[in-house]
């Protein structure tokens, strides 16, 4: 085996097995630490695929802000992380079937796809080459991506305004949640 | 002069004749010089470390007017060995109710994460591990895992000192990152590369330097490098009057010693990097690139420790508001300025 196919186990492994953690889990926070490492294994497999400008931003977004975003919303909703959360409900089979045919669905399209390989050497500065791409030819995706988000953040900013009409909800007396987690012990 | 890229260069061939004579492939060669190049930072880093601890507190003992150590060796010079030696020998505490795998790994993510960036970082003409084509971009995104170790560390202490500042931390530091990001831009908008010894090699004489075409971009980006390293005025999560030791609380020995090391190594990078993008990295006259490189370094952190010892702490409000109302519009006036200036003088 080469120490590319193995650098490609090891981390196709990482991933794996910190996906299925992920949803394992009975800690909510210990899921959002794994999956900050299942999504550090796929910036390593596109590190793998000489696509580094996609690792770092894999990593620069996925880990520096969404997982950052998900830690506080669990650090900031009470006992939420202290409590151990059921893992399973009435719904296993539905679930199962549903995942199943998911899976068929994926394994299929998979098996059709024809995986092209190129000898073409690797393009030199991807990322000037991906700005100069985005701001051409594909500048309406861009621009309309851009609109999204824009609409994202004024909806976050309306959602998150005080309403002068209604009397803000006092917070309930909680205490924080590892101040619960050292009372429940 | 006293170059060192020919030794680097003689002990990579070294290890490539040593490895092919073992009869391994070009992986091993590499992951062996990645090794050796590995043990060399560190070790670097250490010696680094050491230094900057015994200089934080000469430098505050003089701004208070006090001399500081200076007793062990001449004016206190190894007395952080000796203290490096203490903490050694401290027993390792885990309390009894922390979450006790995160608890473990919080300090080695946070330092290894402060110590990943030095692959990429030019200590000189010829030093350097690996000149990442996405150099800059690498260094800004490896950092955000520092903040992932710090939360670790807050949630699993299980106490609210440490949770408080975990909090803070990661709060300040994605607030921060925004426009220290935004300030890079307007450098990179420039060079029109990611590498750091491109960007470097654009530079080659004084005025060059990108601080003459970035003088905003520098102050944004000297701000946000401030309040990534959690230093004064922007030490929130580990406010000592208010919060103990913050997240580092519950922690002793050597898993503090390396949340301590991490602190240390993040405010030399940070230099580092400044160094890198607005002054001129290794260039510079007679002395060697790596005396220069080292020159600038240190008098980055010695900027960050002035003002550590000059300003007061921030509110937190007031720290939140300074990043979103008046730093971010900044870095954007400046790339929207950036963008006009290349415009117009370089067609």
């Amino acid at each position: 085996m080469s120490a590319l196919s193995l650098a490609f186990y090891a981390l196709a492994f990482l991933t794996i097995a910190a996906s299925i953690f992920v949803v394992t889990s009975k800690n909510i926070f210990h899921s959002a630490i794994y999956l900050i490492l299942a999504l550090f294994g796929v910036a390593g497999l596109y590190v793998l695929l000489q696509a580094p400008f996609l690792a770092a931003a894999q990593v620069l977004i996925y880990v520096g802000a969404v997982s950052m975003l998900m830690i506080f919303a669990i650090m900031l909703t009470a006992r939420i992380a202290d409590t151990s959360i059921r893992q399973t409900n009435e719904q296993t089979v539905t679930g199962l079937v549903v995942s199943l045919g998911l899976l068929a669905i994926i394994v299929y399209s998979l098996w059709q796809t024809p995986f092209p390989i190129s000898d073409a050497p690797m393009p030199e500065g991807a990322g000037r080459t991906l700005g100069r791409l985005l701001l051409t030819k594909f500048v309406l995706p861009f621009e309309i991506v851009s609109v999204l988000l824009l609409g994202a953040l004024i909806g976050a900013v309306v959602i998150a305004k005080k309403d002068p009409q209604r009397r803000e909800p006092t917070m309930p007396k909680t205490p924080l949640p590892g101040a619960t987690q050292e009372a429940s012990r | 002069m006293l170059e060192l890229d020919k030794l680097v260069k003689w002990i990579g061939d070294g290890i490539e004749a040593g490895i092919g004579a073992l009869g391994l492939g070009p992986p091993w060669v590499i992951l062996a010089q990645l090794v050796v190049a590995a043990l060399v930072i560190i070790a670097f880093v250490a010696i680094v470390v050491l230094f900057l601890v015994w200089w934080e507190r000469k430098i505050s003992a003089h701004i208070q007017m006090r001399l500081g150590p200076m007793r062990v060796g001449w004016h206190g010079s190894i007395q952080t060995i000796a203290d490096a030696l203490k903490l050694l020998q401290k027993e390792d505490i885990t309390p009894a109710a922390v979450d006790r795998g995160i608890y473990f790994w919080a300090p080695i993510v946070t330092f290894v994460a402060a110590l990943a960036v030095y692959v990429t970082v030019p200590f000189g003409k010829g030093l350097v591990v690996r000149d990442l084509n996405i150099g800059i971009l690498y260094i800004l995104s490896i950092t955000t895992f520092t903040v992932i170790g710090l939360l670790m560390a807050g949630w699993s202490s299980n106490n609210k000192y440490a949770l408080l500042g975990g909090f803070r931390s990661a709060a300040q530091v994605v607030s921060y990152e925004v426009p220290m990001a935004l300030a890079v831009i307007g450098v990179v908008m420039l060079t029109q590369t990611l590498s750091m010894v491109e960007i470097i090699g654009q530079q080659q004489k004084f005025y060059q330097w990108y601080i003459w075409r970035q003088p905003v971009g520098f102050l944004i980006y000297l701000v946000a490098a401030t309040a990534e390293c959690n230093r004064t005025p922007f030490d929130l999560p580990e406010a000592d009057s208010e919060l103990v030791a913050g997240f580092v609380t519950e922690y002793s020995g050597m898993k503090f010693a390396m949340f301590f090391l991490a602190e240390f190594l993040n405010m030399f990078t940070v230099s580092a990097v400044a160094t890198t993008l607005f002054f001129g990295g290794w260039n510079g006259p007679f002395l060697p690139s790596w005396a220069w490189f080292m020159v600038k370094t240190l008098t980055g952190v010695f900027v960050l420790m002035w003002f550590r010892w000059t300003y007061p702490r921030l509110r937190v409000d007031q720290l939140m508001g300074f990043a979103w109302k008046f730093l971010l519009p900044l870095a954007f006036i400046n790339i929207v300025l950036t963008g006009l200036g290349i415009y117009i003088f370089e067609p």
